[in-house]
């Protein structure tokens, strides 16, 4: 949980980044355009030719283009996690200090959770449609201009891996989502008879459900320990800062909901398309909180 | 080092012809050994499936030249008139036979357009003949390269991956709704050929528990025994719907035998696990709003019919990729084959240009007696070195340089320009 309240006051200064970091006002700007961008540049490439070849593998099939679209969706992997350590280190600060570094931080763990999905499934009709998120992600991340925000109040192993696990949680629930929309279109295709070239390529109903689930547990053990490290941080944090914040609410609401739908999903009369769509509905509760809570409502936290 | 190839097939025999020409395992073996004897052929494999029959080998001579041996020999060997099975043959000599093997390894040249067990069988007949001795260098290159091709087109193509009938097609979407069919189970509805056909697919598929129901309960025993499954009674719709994930359906009834509220109870029973129901029965088996039910898919005759057609033209579509893979494939085998036999020639030539030199030699130094015994042995020596000058880089460069062989065509046409009859290797 990032707390935007001003650092000196908490009393846990970072102890590390330039005396400047917030001297000047034009200080992240300057710094960003310091900084070296051969590996974004090689990251948006390696993305973009990644995309392109997944898209290729699902209209014709050619299992040499699938294996080049994982390769270089790895390629793309070590790109961006080179240019994720750069802008941190080029502002003295983590990459989830602020929005630019979140999105960025959320396309690389959405890479690393279908990667991970993709080899355990050997399932690769699904790189299509997963790749321009990751793209969207990294390319507002990295093109978005740097925020003038002090540090965050809290820092240290706990509250990174609180931030860290969080956003693992966002980009595994943002793949169920994706796998959702596929499980959906390509029920309805299948009920209404109409199996074309592409729905032969795609991934099996049963498998894409069990995909949605994996990531979705994936998800719900992120969040679930990721919020009990933030409440640690909270209470180290103790007497500085406010208990109550909105983000607590939208958070625990979105455990709940994605644990109903993995009962529902595995269990229950529920199963099948009616599952998916539960785990579009969450995914929309996982952007508000993203987005509505942690721009306007939460007075704790920053975009996590 | 020519290659023959003597066969029919499904587009140039009927299969009155066709089934008195195939070749058991032991008729392969004696009949290559036979060939071998009669020195017809030097290397011999036999390929012999329900579409084809298909001698390959390796004469000693021209291959032209063996063909009607070739042909009579099959004649002979099967108790056939010459005249019925002239018309039926077909001859294919050296890189025609490469060819064609390569495109039936492919399923180019198949009944079914891309079929997958014609590799099988090919790989089965080749290591039946390499396992009997009665392959050599040639053919072994050969059929690994056929092997080779059959695995690419499979791979890099479509061609063998859609379903081409309508019983397999049904397997297929059943595929893509549960994965692998392993563990999953199904029930046939009726116990006619088609049923029998489905569960036949559904089993290679790994099912693992199969439930038969017919309205005689004999005829569906005898199913149920055929592929180790278990007898349901007729109307018992509650039980038999409880567990398969698969239902194939093909009763002859005029009304539909699985209605909408039968297959709701089920489903409902069933915690609304998927459930796959592949109508083969005309009329229909299965009422047409069962298809609403949440959770159940339904297909019957035609739309099973509709997917087997855009399959087809599918396949067909592919034909030019596989074809470029056997091309790619042929001009390797050729250029492999160049270069065994330009060596070989090469080698013949250094053989016949030192007698060439011996007796040279021995004319000439009748009228030198005047020069010692040690200018003699330099001035032999000295012939030698210009000789091998003249026919090592040559030969280095042909080993080395897969476009200079390319560019040699007829190896053939070499040797009689430079060895005769007598001195061919």
């Amino acid at each position: 949980m990032g707390y935007t309240r001003n650092a000196e006051e908490s009393g846990e200064l970072r102890t590390e980044g330039p005396p400047v970091a917030c001297a000047s006002p034009d200080y992240p700007v300057a710094a960003v355009q310091r900084m070296n961008h051969v590996f974004p540049i090689l990251t948006a490439l390696a993305y973009f030719l990644s995309f392109g070849l997944y898209v290729r593998f699902l209209s014709t099939g050619s299992k040499l283009t699938g294996r080049l679209g994982t390769a270089l969706l790895g390629l793309g992997l070590i790109a961006h996690y080179f240019a994720l350590l750069e802008r941190p280190r080029g502002l003295h600060t983590v990459p989830y200090h602020d929005l630019s570094g979140s999105m960025s931080l959320i396309g690389w763990l959405l890479a690393v959770t279908y990667l991970g999905l993709e080899l355990y499934h050997r399932q690769r009709s699904v790189g299509a449609f997963v790749l321009p998120i990751i793209l969207v992600f990294f390319l507002v991340g990295h093109l978005a201009p740097a925020d003038r925000l002090p540090p965050p109040a809290a820092h240290g192993a706990i509250f990174a891996l609180h931030v860290t696990l969080s956003i693992l949680a966002y980009a595994a629930f943002a793949l169920s989502f994706v796998l959702s929309l596929i499980f959906l279109g390509e029920e309805r295709l299948l009920r209404r008879h109409k199996v074309g070239e592409v729905v032969w390529r795609l991934p099996p109903l049963e498998l894409l459900a069990q995909m949605s689930q994996s990531s979705v547990l994936v998800g719900l053990v992120s969040i679930a320990i990721g919020t009990s490290l933030g409440f640690i941080t909270v209470d180290r944090l103790e007497g500085q800062h406010s208990y109550f914040d909105p983000k607590y609410v939208t958070t625990l609401l979105l455990l709940v909901l994605y644990a109903v739908y993995f009962f529902l999903a595995r269990t229950t009369a529920w199963r099948g398309a009616r599952a998916s769509k539960l785990c579009v509905f969450n995914f929309v509760i996982v952007v508000f909180n993203f987005t509505v809570v942690g721009f306007f409502l939460s007075h704790g936290h920053r975009y996590f | 080092m020519e290659i023959v190839l003597v066969g029919l097939n499904h587009l140039t025999a009927p299969v009155e012809v066709r089934e008195k020409v195939s070749f058991t395992s032991e008729q392969a073996q004696r009949a290559g050994e036979e060939l071998r004897a009669r020195g017809i052929l030097e290397e011999t494999l036999v390929l012999s499936t329900c579409n084809r029959s298909e001698v390959y080998g390796v004469p000693p001579e021209s291959s032209h030249e063996c063909a009607p041996g070739l042909s009579t020999f099959l004649s002979e060997f099967h108790s056939v008139r010459a005249d019925i099975l002239g018309v039926s043959l077909y001859h294919h000599y050296d890189h025609e036979a490469v060819r064609h093997l390569f495109r039936v390894a492919a399923g180019l040249d198949s009944m079914l357009l891309g079929e997958a067990e014609i590799l099988g069988q090919v790989r089965e007949a080749y290591r039946f003949a390499h396992e009997h001795g009665a392959t050599g260098p040639v053919l072994n290159r050969l059929f690994q390269g056929a092997l080779e091709v059959g695995k690419r087109v499979r791979t890099e193509t479509e061609l063998g991956t859609r379903p081409m009938s309508v019983a397999s097609a049904g397997v297929k979407l059943a595929e893509h709704i549960f994965g692998k069919l392993n563990g999953h189970k199904a029930l046939v509805l009726g116990a006619g050929a088609i049923s029998e056909q489905v569960v036949a697919s559904l089993r290679d598929r790994g099912v693992a528990q199969l439930q038969v129901m017919n309205r005689s309960r004999e005829r569906a025993e005898e199913l149920a025994k055929q592929f180790n499954g278990k007898v349901i009674d007729w109307g018992e719709w509650d039980v038999a719907l409880q567990l398969p994930d698969v239902v194939v359906s093909s009763v002859s009834a005029e009304e539909p035998v699985l209605r909408r509220d039968i297959v709701q109870r089920a489903m409902a029973a069933r915690g609304n696990r998927a459930l796959f129901l592949m109508d083969l029965g005309v009329p229909r088996n299965i009422a047409p709003d069962v298809g609403e039910v949440y959770n159940v898919y339904v297909y019957n005759t035609d739309d099973l019919g509709e997917i087997v057609q855009q399959n087809r033209s599918a396949r067909e579509s592919e034909i030019p990729k596989a074809q470029g893979i056997v091309d790619e494939h042929v001009a390797k085998f050729l250029s492999w084959q160049a270069s065994v036999e330009l060596v070989g020639l090469v080698d013949a030539l250094r053989m016949k240009m030192r007698e060439e030199r011996a007796s040279f030699i021995q004319a000439r130094m009748e009228t030198m007696k005047h020069l010692a015994e040690t200018d003699r042995a330099h001035v032999e020596k000295l012939m030698d070195e210009m000789l091998e000058k003249l026919l090592l880089k040559p030969a280095e460069r042909l080993r080395g340089e897969k476009k200079l062989r390319r560019k040699i065509q007829n190896v053939e046409a070499l040797r009689d320009l430079f060895l005769s009859n007598r001195e061919k290797p």
